[in-house]
């Protein structure tokens, strides 16, 4: 029943991806009430997971004001391929 | 039903005219499609020749088009499947090794009863508004790029489409079980490197 942090690590990930059975997730939530290093590193990956999703929703605004563009090669490229047809 | 097939007729006729409007594609949709590939794939000539791709198979089923969409969610959702093959295809080029699935990364963050040898370090309040700045992005692009493709594979799919892991284990071919090991291994590697890379120079606690 003793989990150490290696273990709860890995349940951590696991209860972002489904629902833990009860047992496991008792064993954490307990472990996570008493570990400082565990409880900070749950936080982190749930506000990684936030930051991702703020990236992409932010990403895919059209006319986004940052991020990669295609370069002047490949828009030629492309824009031949498309009159071609 | 019948109403259904002359909404239908009616969109075909009149709205798909006015979209769809190819001349205008690359100007308009180019560098979008293009980010919307590069955050998925991280790779410049396979994000480039993933728009001309989409733009080609656009062109030539045209006459799917309802109008139903916008034209740029249109495109997407064609990129969307090719980026799924391109996934599908990179999995079956290199599948699953042994190296996938173990426990280790550098420096191993635990000793041999499994405590924290050094705990994640203090981020220092809530990073929320940080994806804005440019320099995240780079960072975050270079973190995920340093994973192993299947690793990276599996957190894009996992946490930028948003899929469920049954989805993913077929997309990749790999076991559930598997796959949340993976999925650890990614989130532990890519924590560490944002602490590193990012977190640590601006909140200033870089020893």
């Amino acid at each position: 029943m003793m989990l150490t942090c290696k273990d709860v690590t890995r349940l951590i990930s696991e209860s972002m991806d489904r629902s833990l059975p009860l047992r496991k997730r008792i064993g954490m939530r307990v472990h996570l009430l008493i570990c400082k290093f565990c409880a900070r590193y749950e936080r982190q990956l749930l506000q990684i997971r936030d930051l991702v999703r703020q990236l992409v929703a932010a990403e895919e605004s059209p006319g986004d004001p940052y991020g990669e563009t295609l370069s002047e090669e490949a828009r030629e490229r492309i824009g031949k391929s498309l009159q071609q047809r | 039903m019948i109403v259904f097939t002359r909404r239908t007729w009616h969109k075909n006729v009149v709205i798909k005219p006015a979209e769809l409007d190819p001349s205008e594609w690359v100007e308009r949709y180019g560098d979008y499609l293009f980010r919307y590939a590069m955050l998925r794939l991280r790779d410049r000539s396979a994000s480039e020749d993933l728009v001309q791709e989409t733009f080609l198979a656009a062109l030539k089923d045209r006459g799917s088009f309802s109008g139903g969409s916008s034209e740029a969610t249109w495109l997407v959702g064609i990129l969307k499947h090719k980026i799924a093959d391109h996934y599908r295809h990179q999995a079956r080029e290199a599948p699953l090794e042994d190296g996938d699935l173990r426990e280790q990364s550098d420096p191993y963050p635990f000793d041999g009863l499994g405590h924290w040898v050094s705990g994640p370090a203090d981020w220092g309040g809530n990073p929320a508004d940080r994806y804005r700045e440019k320099k995240f992005l780079d960072q975050f692009t270079k973190c995920l790029s340093g994973l192993s493709p299947n690793h990276a594979n599996a957190f894009t799919l996992r946490e930028i489409e948003g899929e469920d892991t049954r989805t993913i284990c077929k997309v990749l071919n790999v076991s559930e079980t598997n796959l949340w090991v993976i999925l650890h291994r990614a989130r532990m590697q890519l924590r560490q490197c944002l602490e590193t890379r990012w977190f640590n120079r601006n909140t200033g606690k870089g020893s």
